[in-house]
């Protein structure tokens, strides 16, 4: 059995958001993944990265591989301490944005990954954890 | 890293070459833009070959630039979205409406050079 080292990446700017997105496709394609899966998955962390350094300035992006009993996949979690997100309903909505940019970004994340869980609470941060299986 | 543009006649080539972070994507607009004014330039190719990832941000900054070109009177036309970038670009819900696209460098100047002769 392939076992993989967590790689944790630190994000504090946008050369972070590159380094992050260019370890997860390093991981996702050490796990198995096909190409553009891997793609998938680093457009994911991209846009997981850039919102810590948009909303929080800091936080970091941790992966891990997880296995279980028939499959095996990639689990990627991005944590801040920033302001947290006041309505977890909006930001899930398509076309919703507070930063001018296109809005895309969660809900876009959760489309392209399996598995997609956001945790926030206001003033203390918010952790998103994404899955994506091999099928 | 920067992009190195090429000045070809009347037109201009940028190719990345590497994975690009926001502030080499910001500087890519400020020299594309720079440039078209600077030589006259009516159209300009943009080759994304090298790119591993076209996010949100990535999308928006080349649809700025063919904005901004468009309104000198220029066209822009993004060449090289590789198959895997494509793919996640729609997954995300990213579109390219009303950017010039083409398969890779060869067909985008074929389609500047058209552009130009309907032109004169």
């Amino acid at each position: 059995m392939l076992v993989l080292q967590d790689i944790l990446v630190g994000i504090r700017s946008d050369v972070d958001i590159v380094l992050a997105r260019q370890q997860g496709r390093a991981m996702a394609a050490n796990i198995g993944f096909s190409a553009t899966d891997a793609t998938l998955i680093a457009t994911a962390i991209s846009e997981l990265a850039r919102n810590i350094v948009t909303y929080a300035q800091h936080g970091e992006v941790m992966m891990r591989s997880e296995e279980t009993t028939h499959t095996k996949g990639i689990v990627i979690i991005a944590r801040d301490s920033g302001p947290g997100i006041r309505s977890i309903h909006d930001v899930l909505r398509d076309g919703y944005s507070t930063s001018g940019g296109l809005g895309l970004g969660l809900p876009g994340v959760r489309r392209l990954m399996d598995e997609f869980v956001i945790e926030s609470e206001l003033r203390r941060g918010t952790t998103v954890t994404v899955k994506k299986w091999l099928k | 890293m920067e992009v190195p543009i090429l000045k070809q006649g009347r037109f201009l080539i940028a190719t990345i070459q590497a994975a690009l972070s926001d502030a080499d994507l910001l500087q890519l607009r400020r020299a594309l833009i720079d440039k078209v004014v600077h030589f006259r330039s009516n159209g300009v190719i943009v080759d994304v070959t090298a790119l591993d990832v076209m996010d949100s941000f990535a999308t928006r900054t080349l649809r700025d630039i063919t904005n901004v070109i468009r309104l000198r009177g220029a066209e822009t036309v993004i060449v090289g979205i590789q198959p895997e970038v494509a793919f996640a670009m729609v997954q995300l819900g990213l579109t390219m409406e009303g950017v010039a696209t083409a398969l890779d460098l060869e067909e985008g100047l074929a389609h500047l050079q058209q552009r130009a002769a309907r032109s004169t």
